[in-house]
């Protein structure tokens, strides 16, 4: 105890390395062990932080494990609204002593490390360019909750309690929060804001409260939403419709297939009455848990064949499942949504960490000639509208849809503009002839009477004997028969390939930023947008210039390649090993290897602007 | 698979069912399998069985995997949408198609390669969830279209064309669906129609998944003295003591029900099976029992034929999921989207 005293009277906080005051631009880092109930306490401060209108994320860095393993949640904190993930922090609370290392190494020259003051620090890893907070979290906390797991969960609100002082947080607005969250357990409820208080008073009264890393009520965040990825794509598997829901359990993309029961066990029962005059709550849905990835596509595949909007849930280890049924979607011309929700890979990978991997496997996915349709939304609130937009294109052209969400963008909690809706909306079933169509027409023929988007219509079972054809993933003709000849079957796939290329017109347009003088462009896709476009604000104020433009889906709208070709030099930011988004570009727009870099981020860590800024320099300086 | 039309020579008037259609008219394609071939007899078999029933072509949809037996969809109902798949798919592709149209009778065709190797996985799931649908095994021990690899049916001591005996013990549809939980599994030959029409219209009707393992001799390659899949093997060590009649509406049941009917079973619909030969202390609605008789008869070298096992109300895939009777694909967007305002409200939960 004394030697804890010590350290915290000679890191009282002023120092002679106390951070200057910043407010609204700062980093927090927790470091927990996993299955303590850390992510309510972290979950509490950041929408604490969003409800003060200030521009915030929340990163959780997890093992893939239940419980014991040292897990992190970090807040970055920025007015001016750059929250990509930071590198290093201004304000560490470590609650593990297993990590107290790497944790100890990762506050800033300068910043604070709240730790349990209850335990030693061994004196090795005492720094002494940082401030050392010591709370006795374990003694505080013993007294006030004898009962061993109440006072573990009770421990990380303390936390919370310290930091919110710490920090100058509103506390008003926490305990608001707790009021709402445990509005029908007062037991839970009172236990929660003893312990917020016990925290929050201890660091008032022992610690140098506040630091001069400060919090301000900004009003930045009104129209805003706080929402994961995986919560926005399950509401647009339900605004669009989709009836079938066909899945397989895997992180990160499991909770998109859980959110779209919750949501439609919300929204979509109904009181039926039975022929016994009884009545009963009936589903407007159906959600098959399938024995695999493959079986799950296979059962897409089924639904939508028989006419229902069908999607399927998983992530890279699916898709590598699925690419004998995505292969035989596409031949066949079979809508189908697969929302990709990617982890590191290849195999299983690390699955609790974040990578752009399955953009090459996704684009050209199964044997033989295929090229698939592909979404990339970048946000929360993209994952909402690009979900919906899926299912439209999947029916419009008759093929599957990969919308590639990231592990950080559906499993993390996001500051987005509400998901709006517009009620006139008119989904878009494609070219599905109608008993009464077939019988206007002369006789049916599955793969003629192509459209403008090179489409031709299709027929579903138990409409009409005059509409029937045999669907198969053997070599067909125009007609739809089957055909082992060179012409009949070159017709197909050359059209095939035609209707690929005309879905670039559906793709959403490209977001794009222009620089005046910016001789160089990048080029990046998805979760990367907001480390990217940091970077390129940093950058303009050193004097370098870049344009910018964010890819949304595949096939490549021209913009794109005007884009690349407007430029010396393109520099691709991505989250890969290989500069899969790179090599697409070079493929399919036809540009020179020559006038592409890359920055890479693939260590399994959401992109921080350090990152891209520092590969931006090193790739484009003269 | 190639395809040939069937030529149109104008017979004399063929009697039409109940929807003034012809046996004619639930054909399909020229079958290209090798004359003999037994799964040509099942397709003949289900051709009768869909006109005796009069069931409306396009409600049938017809589903198939890879391989000689998944090639039969074409041969049958032309007027009915078919989907051939890829190997050992065929399961879940119904599953899917089942969930959003309910309405639809599905029936899968496959093989003993297709559903007992590359497929298992998806065989079982598709019996676990009771999948409303009626499931046949063209069974003939080997992988015909690659020429006569031993498949997961073969038997031990059974052998190749060229004399080389298998070694691995065989996996057996009939006795893996009943330990599944299966609640409709029967075993026929392709030779005898005349038991195998009233199991497949009693799988029709069944509410649930229906498993029929049907032994198919592949004509080519597993025909000849050392094969336990042969047309003279089977018809030397087939145990047929197990005889249903299938009676559909009460008007035939009241004019047909056998008077020495031992068993009947009703079925969800009202219709009726009537078993009017079983093996002694035989209850083909008690699992453990065909269990037993199977195990018993398999020791003495004999193959039982019949409707082994039925549980006529076993919820199906729409019972256990509680869907909606209307078939999904009818539900209107209003029906399904909550629309802005609901969208608002949800999103206050996340301000």
């Amino acid at each position: 105890m004394t030697q804890q005293l010590d350290l915290n009277q000679k890191n009282s906080g002023n120092g002679p390395h106390r951070l200057l005051e910043k407010v609204n631009d700062f980093a927090i880092r927790f470091a927990t062990v996993n299955g303590t109930g850390s992510a309510s306490a972290n979950n509490l401060l950041l929408k604490a932080m969003f409800r003060m209108g200030v521009p915030v994320s929340g990163k959780n860095l997890f093992p893939s494990n239940i419980q014991g393993l040292p897990t992190w949640y970090e807040i970055r904190i920025n007015g001016s609204g750059f929250t990509s993930r930071a590198n290093i922090f201004d304000l560490v609370v470590a609650m593990n002593s297993q990590t107290y290392e790497t944790d100890i190494a990762s506050v800033r020259r300068g910043g604070y490390l709240i730790y349990d003051s209850s335990w030693f620090i061994p004196p090795g890893l005492v720094r002494d360019d940082i401030n050392f907070l010591g709370v006795p979290f374990s003694e505080l906390f013993a007294e006030e909750f004898p009962e061993s797991r109440e006072r573990i969960l009770m421990r990380n609100i303390g936390y919370a309690g310290v930091v919110a002082a710490a920090v100058t947080m509103d506390l008003d607005v926490i305990s608001e929060l707790l009021d709402e969250t445990y509005s029908s357990n007062e037991r839970i409820r009172n236990s929660n804001h003893r312990a917020l208080e016990l925290g929050y008073n201890y660091a008032m009264e022992n610690l140098d409260c506040p630091l001069p890393i400060r919090l301000e009520r900004m009003d930045k965040n009104s129209g805003k939403i706080l929402i994961d990825g995986n919560t926005a794509t399950a509401l647009g598997c339900v605004y669009a419709g989709a009836t079938v829901a066909a899945w397989y359990p895997i992180t990160p993309a499991t909770s998109v297939a859980e959110n779209f029961t919750k949501l439609c066990s919300k929204y979509r029962t109904e009181k039926v009455t039975l022929e016994d005059g009884t009545t009963e709550m009936r589903n407007n849905f159906i959600v098959l848990q399938a024995e695999d990835e493959l079986a799950a596509l296979g059962m897409v595949v089924g639904a939508s064949w028989a006419g229902a909007r069908a999607f399927t849930s998983t992530s890279g280890p699916g898709i590598s499942l699925m690419n004998e049924i995505l292969g035989l979607a596409y031949y066949t011309e079979i809508p189908a949504v697969i929302i990709d929700v990617q982890r590191t890979g290849p195999s299983t990978g690390m699955p609790t960490r974040v990578q752009q991997a399955d953009i090459l496997e996704c684009a050209y996915a199964s044997h033989g000639d295929t090229k698939h349709i592909l979404l990339f939304p970048a946000d929360p609130e993209e994952c909402f509208r690009f979900t919906v937009q899926a299912f439209d294109m999947a029916e419009h052209f008759q093929t599957p849809v990969i919308v590639l969400s990231d592990l950080d963008i559906g499993m993390n909690d996001w500051v987005v503009d509400r998901l709006d809706w517009d009620d006139n909306y008119k989904w878009d079933r494609g070219r599905v002839l109608s008993a009464e169509e077939l019988e206007a027409i002369p006789k049916f023929y599955r793969y003629a009477d192509e459209d403008a988007d090179f489409v031709t219509p299709r027929t579903l079972p138990g409409v009409s004997t005059k509409g029937a054809y045999f669907n198969r993933g053997s070599g067909h003709d125009r007609l739809g028969g089957y055909t082992e000849s060179p012409e009949g079957y070159t017709q197909v796939v050359d059209r095939l390939a035609k209707k690929h290329k005309a879905a670039a017109n559906y793709i959403p347009k490209s977001a794009v930023s222009l620089k005046d003088g910016a001789r160089f462009g990048v080029i990046t896709i998805g979760s990367c947008e907001a480390a990217v476009k940091e970077a390129i604000d940093r950058l303009d104020k050193d004097g370098l210039p870049l344009d910018y433009l964010r890819v949304c889906g595949f096939p490549f709208p021209d913009e794109v390649k005007s884009f690349i070709d407007s430029h010396e030099m393109i520099a691709v930011v991505e989250q890969n090993r290989d500069a899969q988004l790179r090599s697409l570009l070079i493929l399919e727009t036809e540009s020179p290897p020559a006038q592409f870099r890359s920055v890479l981020s693939y260590g399994g860590f959401p992109i921080s602007a350090d990152d891209v800024a520092t590969g931006l320099l090193n790739e484009l300086k003269d | 698979m190639p395809s040939i039309r069937k030529p149109l020579i104008p017979l004399a008037p063929h009697p039409t069912n109940a929807l003034g259609l012809t046996v004619r008219d639930y054909e399909g394609a020229m079958s290209t399998l090798c004359a003999g071939c037994g799964h040509d007899s099942i397709t003949a078999a289900l051709v009768q069985t869909f006109f005796e029933l009069d069931t409306p072509p396009e409600m049938i949809a017809k589903l198939s995997g890879i391989g000689c037996s998944s090639k039969t969809p074409t041969y049958f109902v032309s007027g009915a949408h078919g989907f051939n798949s890829v190997h050992g798919r065929m399961p879940p592709i119904v599953t899917g198609a089942n969930a959003a149209n309910r309405n639809n009778l599905y029936i899968g065709i496959s093989g003993d390669g297709d559903s007992l190797s590359i497929g298992t996985g998806h065989f079982v799931h598709a019996i676990r969830k009771n999948v409303n649908m009626v499931y046949i095994i063209e069974n003939n021990g080997v992988y015909g279209l690659t020429k006569g690899q031993f498949s997961p049916t073969a038997d031990v001591g059974s052998t190749t064309k060229r004399g080389v005996p298998n070694e691995v013990p065989p996996i057996d549809p009939v006795e893996l669906a009943l330990s599944l939980g299966a609640s409709f599994v029967a075993r026929s030959f392709s030779g005898d129609k005349k038991q195998l029409i009233p199991i497949l219209k009693a799988a029709i009707e069944h509410h649930g998944f229906a498993m029929i393992d049907v032994i198919s001799p592949c004509i080519q390659f597993n025909n000849h003295q050392g094969s336990t899949k042969s047309y003279k093997y089977i018809r030397e060590h087939e145990l047929n003591e197990i005889d249903s009649v299938f009676l559909r509406s009460s008007s035939q049941i009241m004019a047909e029900l056998p008077t020495d009917s031992r068993v009947s079973v009703t079925m969800h619909d009202g219709s009726l099976i009537a078993f009017r030969t079983l093996p002694e202390n035989y209850d083909p609605r008690n699992r453990t029992a065909a269990m037993n008789y199977i195990h018993e008869a398999k020791a003495k070298g004999e193959v039982p034929t019949g409707l082994l096992y039925v549980e006529s109300e076993q919820p199906d895939i729409h019972d256990l999921n509680r869907t909606t009777s209307k078939p999904l694909i009818n539900l209107p967007l209003e029906k399904l989207c909550p629309g802005k305002k609901e969208l608002d409200r949800f999103q206050e939960s996340f301000v």
